[in-house]
């Protein structure tokens, strides 16, 4: 079957300057992609190519196998939720959902059923007659997935959908949304500078920075297998540590030395990855540094680590240490006995590590 | 002792802002009656009899009040060789201002949606340039209009002029629209093209509902200006299409032997009660519309 959106060696220049370069993803009916990445990337306007909104200035682009490079937008079987929501200040609700329908022509019966239907959905039927303008911020979130969902279209565009919802709002519309998902089955293409939206919504993420893609995976390749060190720093809270290593190859694998400001390096032996160079930035995520006896791997190594800060939060407590000249966060249990300014023993899981070259920033392992 | 020092100076500061919200208002009142001055003096003029004029006081009020004078300045004072008083000019300006407000009104709200909406290549220099002709001054186009109209074949005639208004309302009308829909979110326009619209039917849909504040600015300042002109009517029109302001200009100038003002000024007032009309009708939209600017969307 073909890709229902296939997007290959796409450029975006305003002017002269390039604002996306050589975008190439293509998403499978069903999944949720997730855009992420930095304000200012060009996640906005990759997204408005999608739609057709903006001309593309190379490359080419697939909606459900027909090429729809130069179609316009009305003519690409797709809806959109923009960030502001982007109602119509003068119709009521109502108006607002079934104006798609009747620029269409679709007759006043279809119209009627289709909005109580999707009313019905979003929960929204008691809001149909007001304006925008008397509507909360959550309710005009909705009203702005009933003016996409009673399109029924190929593919759903978000841009920023929740970015404007305070945070309890936007966990709840989170979930909603991912439920939405599930149940219609539906592709959808989701932009958001938020990674953690992105690692809970996405079956695919693409991660940008600067007009072009970093990674493209599923979430969990994404978060255990950054590409390098921008994916890696990104997504994650807290972020991955990135602690500068020298490497040296032994008979059992290799010499991880991480040097410490009072006291001997730390020396972790890493039996799987070999033919590292000499200098390289380990990555390890903080939930990958534990008490020994808590969270227990094969490839766990121990060492006595000097922790500077606790913060209790709730289910976990974060230890913040010093190692290789960074700040090194480890998420330890709740009930943890480590104490500020006393020396610990910690496990860090070189199963999970990742490695990067200083200078490129790539992956190495 | 503080507490007592505090109240009192208190209670001064009171008093003193009471003293000075009147002196305000006093200010405020004086300016108003300078204003209301020569209209005061134009309507009791306009309902005295020119004997009464001869022999009373300019600021009295009439001791006999007639209606003659409105009478004659209606339908039979002369302006030159005829004599059927202002109105057929009121009916000619009427026929020129109504058209002339609508079609700049919707050209510019036109022109203003494309400027602030759909961005073309080279779409700041042409508001640019139509920006620049808010500021020729009229006298400048005289000639060259005056050999596009006879171009045109309109020279002196009622469309001719309605041609010249709306060519010379054009820069303004823009400027205001485009104002106004340059605070509307881009993301709507694209809304409605997700949604299938094109660029007539989001422009009907969308945008002129949003537009009535602005629409009234616009009517007012175009209604007043063409209404007003004296210039462009006595420079392109011929026996039989002259607008108001020219015919007020003939009565008052052409008359011969007596000159009866209370004719002149019964005149003067028919001339400007349209616009003050409009200004009473509309007035309150008038400063809605040129402080309101976005769309709580
Ligand atoms: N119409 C435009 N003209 C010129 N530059 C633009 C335009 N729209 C966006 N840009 C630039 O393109 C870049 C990407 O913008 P955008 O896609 O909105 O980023 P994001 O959505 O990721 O925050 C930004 O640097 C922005 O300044
Ligand atoms: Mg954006």
């Amino acid at each position: 079957m073909a890709p229902i959106l296939d997007i290959k060696n796409l450029y975006k220049n305003y002017g002269q300057v390039e604002i996306l370069k050589d975008i190439n993803v293509s998403i499978d009916s069903g999944d949720f992609l997730v855009l992420v990445g930095p304000s200012g990337c060009g996640k906005s306007t990759l997204l408005n190519c999608i739609a057709g909104l903006e001309p593309i200035s190379g490359g080419s682009l697939h909606i459900d196998g027909q090429n729809m490079t130069d179609v316009s937008p009305k003519d690409r079987d797709i809806a959109m939720v923009f960030q502001s929501y982007a109602l119509y200040p003068t119709m009521s609700v109502a108006k607002n959902i079934t104006f798609g329908m009747k620029v269409r022509g679709v007759d006043a019966a279809t119209q009627d059923s289709k909005l109580k239907q999707v009313a019905q959905q979003l929960q929204i039927e008691q809001l149909l007659s007001r304006r925008p303008g008397q509507l909360s911020g959550g309710q005009r979130q909705r009203v702005a997935m009933g003016r996409a969902l009673v399109r029924d279209p190929k593919l759903f565009l978000f841009d920023e959908p929740l970015s404007n919802l305070d945070a309890k709002l936007r966990v709840e519309m989170r979930t909603e949304i991912k439920e939405l998902h599930q149940r219609l089955g539906a592709s959808m293409v989701y932009v958001t500078h938020d990674q953690i939206e992105a690692m809970t919504l996405a079956t695919k993420i693409v991660v940008m920075k600067g007009g072009v893609i970093q990674q493209i995976g599923s979430p969990a390749e994404i978060y255990n297998r950054p590409a390098n060190l921008f994916v890696a720093d990104f997504m994650g809270n807290p972020a991955m540590n990135l602690i500068p290593a020298k490497a040296k190859a032994n008979g059992e694998g290799t010499k991880i030395e991480i040097t410490r400001k009072d006291g001997a390096p730390i020396i972790l032996t890493d039996a799987k990855n070999r033919n590292l160079p000499e200098d390289v930035i380990i990555g390890v995520r903080p939930e990958d540094i534990a008490e020994p006896d808590f969270r227990a791997s094969q490839d766990a190594q121990q060492a006595e680590c000097r922790v500077d800060i606790v913060e209790p939060a709730g289910a976990d407590t974060f230890v913040v240490m010093q190692m290789g000249g960074k700040q090194v966060t480890a998420r330890l249990h709740a009930e943890t006995s480590a104490k500020p300014g006393q020396m610990q023993r910690l496990a860090f899981d070189l199963g999970k590590v990742s490695y990067f070259a200083p200078d490129s920033g790539q992956r190495l392992n | 002792m503080t507490d007592l020092a505090m109240s009192t100076a208190r209670g001064q500061s009171r008093i003193g802002k009471v003293a000075l919200r009147w002196l305000l208002y006093i200010a405020l009142g004086l300016f108003a009656l300078y204003y209301l001055m020569p209209l005061f003096v134009m309507i009791t003029t306009s309902l005295k009899s020119l004997e009464e004029i001869r022999t009373g006081d300019l600021i009295s009020l009439p001791r006999e009040v007639t209606f003659d004078a409105w009478k004659t300045a209606w339908a039979t004072a002369c302006t030159g060789i005829q004599c059927e008083g202002v109105r057929p000019f009121f009916w000619n300006s009427v026929l020129i201002a109504v058209p002339a407000v609508m079609i700049s009104t919707l050209i510019g709200a036109l022109n203003g949606y494309v400027v602030a909406q759909w961005q073309f290549r080279g779409s700041n220099l042409f508001f640019a340039a139509l920006l620049f002709g808010c500021f020729i001054p009229f006298q400048v186009v005289l000639l060259p209009m005056a050999r596009v109209l006879g171009l045109m074949g309109v020279a002196g005639t009622i469309p001719g002029l309605i041609f010249v208004h709306v060519i010379y309302g054009l820069g303004f009308t823009t400027l205001f629209f485009r104002n106004y829909y340059v605070s509307i979110p881009s993301e709507l326009t694209k809304a409605a093209k997700v949604d299938g619209a094109g660029f007539f039917r989001i422009f009907w849909s969308i945008f002129l509902p949003l537009s009535l504040p602005i629409i009234v600015v616009t009517v007012i300042w175009q209604f007043t200006q063409i209404w007003n002109d004296f210039l462009f009517g006595v420079s392109f029109s011929q026996a039989g299409t002259q607008p108001i302001t020219v015919a007020l200009n003939n009565i008052v100038n052409s008359t011969t032997g007596v000159k009866e003002y209370n004719v002149d000024m019964a005149t003067a007032i028919i001339a400007a009660l349209p616009t003050l009309l409009v200004y009473v009708v509309a007035g309150k939209y008038f400063i809605r519309g040129l402080t309101a600017g976005s769309v709580k969307g």
